[in-house]
């Protein structure tokens, strides 16, 4: 699929520019924690995201920092509509996600700490299976599951092995061949590289970066990996307790905490070391 | 913008992938499948085993007739088992295997998803049903003379419309309850076929069972298709049954996808759409 096809999939040529990728206006959502026995079972709202507002810009790479419990994953299946919220709105290139959310969804595709795959298919099966979804027939996916396989690095004699046979490195190079399959106009990068071992995290980011210069996605990368973001990212923001503490380029984050690192800054505006797990409240329902 | 055209390929391409993944899946889990077939054939034949045992008990009935009227009854139960199953796991397999996210935020409409799962979901079952049926008969030297197998296809065609409605109510219970969802399909499939005369007629069950069987479509399935088969009905004589499937066929899709999605949405608002429930 080219990438004039993505192009399509947006409003008229003279909106393209000037709505932003992103739009998000106090959102909230909270999940319910239910205690106690059957007798005394209370019921008890825990707050995943609380009143986050941000925008981000057609061809942006904007990155998420935040610790397990913070938010992070809530704000990426809100976004992906795969959660509703509770108050508040997300807009993706005009279409609101609660309200227009197929147009959403020919627009965004995602990448997960989880390469989530039918084990026992194999990456051109998984991968033609994920393609039927946004209208590619077999003919089409034919050359092109192979084309965006070698292009990740997967090994062309590994394409029809059993996704269970996969090293996890492997399954994720396949997790962002299925993203980039779609051709998204918005990527969701939810810790993509969490687990990986080194090289194959350095594999995983140039990969990034190379969609970016030829695709001119969008993207949204959450991740507790403070390098990943600053090298990645144009603007660098901080979730905590879901609550957005500030979205800015690094340098300027840093200046606004007086931090020589950005786990520095993490550290002067939560109060927490980034290495601390905070009591992960909302997590166990992310 | 895509015209209407465009999205309706698009929205017949997901079926067929829909329809292509479970075909992949069956491949590579085929001798899962296999021993699951002659563990359905050995209970099938606990059931049809029965007439015989009775005679042999001192009992009179037609012993041909009697083991085709239990015969049917099996398979159909079977059938139904395959197309709930099916139905159950568009949610409950994907949330074991991860993908579920990535279905569900798919561009795909919910009626074409449910819609693939259905439709391979017959035909695997409508194969599955033949073997199933070809298998029993071996064992037994039943004669039917005057079976009529190609009505008994049209009914099995229009029922099963209607089962796939059902069997979209039952595929919103793993999200309700990712733990107990999957069970609770196997109670809507014995409660649909305990008041639809799966092993005996309608007429011996009480009277509060009697009328919730005139809403079931497995009654006029089996109906239908015993008349098929052990008096060569056509299906012109088959009009009555075929035309009360077709209205509980229409009423049940639309439904069995409004529950779904009113499944879907609770799944949403409570955060259970995901791998771990």
């Amino acid at each position: 699929m080219s990438h004039s096809i993505t192009h399509e999939r947006l409003h008229e040529p003279a909106e393209r520019s000037s709505i932003p990728a992103v739009s998000v206006t106090a959102l909230r959502k909270e999940f319910v924690r239910r205690q106690g026995n059957l007798l005394q079972r209370k019921r008890r709202p825990v707050s995943a995201l609380d009143g986050v507002t941000f925008e981000v810009a057609r061809g942006e790479c904007v990155a998420i920092l935040g610790q397990n419990g913070s938010g992070k994953s809530t704000l990426v299946r809100l976004l992906s509509t795969l959660l509703l919220p509770d108050g508040g709105s997300a807009v993706i290139f005009g279409h609101d996600v609660e309200k227009n959310p197929k147009a959403v969804r020919r627009l965004v595709n995602r990448v997960s700490v989880e390469a989530s795959f039918f084990k026992k298919m194999s990456a051109m099966e998984n991968l033609g299976y994920a393609a039927r979804f946004y209208g590619m027939t077999a003919g089409e996916t034919r050359h092109r599951i192979p084309e965006i396989l070698t292009g990740v690095g997967f090994p062309a004699e590994r394409r029809n092995e059993s996704m269970e046979e996969l090293s996890r490195g492997m399954q994720q190079k396949v997790a962002l061949a299925r993203a980039l399959l779609t051709s998204p106009v918005l990527l969701l990068l939810d810790e993509p590289t969490t687990g990986l071992d080194p090289r194959s995290k350095l594999e995983v980011q140039d990969f990034i970066r190379a969609m970016r210069a030829a695709h001119d996605a969008t993207i949204v990368l959450c991740t507790h990996d403070l390098n990943e973001a600053e090298s990645l990212a144009e603007r660098v923001g901080i979730l905590d307790g879901g609550r957005l503490l500030a979205l800015e380029p690094a340098p300027q984050l840093k200046a606004r905490y007086a931090a020589d690192t950005l786990e520095e800054a993490f550290f002067v505006a939560t109060g927490r070391s980034f290495e601390d797990e905070p009591e992960a409240e909302a997590e166990e329902n992310e | 913008m895509k015209t209407n055209t465009g999205l309706m390929r698009t929205e017949l391409i997901g079926l067929g992938g829909i329809v292509e993944r479970n075909a992949y899946l069956i491949k590579r889990y085929v001798w899962w499948e296999v021993a699951f077939f002659l563990w359905t054939v050995a209970n099938t034949l606990t059931i049809v085993f029965i007439a015989e045992g009775v005679e042999a008990s001192g009992g009179t009935l037609d012993v041909n007739r009697q083991t085709t009227i239990l015969l049917i009854g099996a398979v159909i139960w079977a059938y139904l088992g395959i197309i709930f199953e099916i139905l159950t796991e568009t949610v409950a397999w994907e949330r074991w295997e991860g993908t579920i996210e990535y279905t569900f935020m798919a561009p795909l409409s919910r009626i074409v998803h449910l819609g693939g799962m259905g439709v391979f979901a017959v035909a695997y079952g409508v194969l599955r049903a033949g073997l199933l049926f070809g298998a029993i008969a071996l064992f037994f030297d039943l004669e039917m003379p005057q079976a009529n197998y190609v009505s008994a296809l049209v009914v099995l065609a229009v029922a099963s419309v209607s089962f796939i409605g059902i069997g979209m109510m039952t595929a919103v219970l793993p999200l309700i309850s990712p733990e107990k969802g999957t069970q609770l399909g196997f109670i809507a499939q014995g409660m649909l076929l305990v008041v639809s005369g799966v092993y005996y007629s309608v007429e011996i069950l009480p009277d509060f069972m009697q009328a919730i069987s005139i809403i079931s479509p497995a009654t006029y399935a089996l109906e239908g298709i015993r008349e098929a088969i052990l008096e060569g009905a056509s299906v012109g004589d088959l009009w009555g049954e075929l035309w009360a499937l077709a209205v509980i066929g229409v009423i049940s899709v639309p439904l069995g996808l409004a529950t779904f999605k009113r499944g879907e949405t609770h799944a949403k608002r409570h955060g259970k759409l995901k791998r771990s429930g």
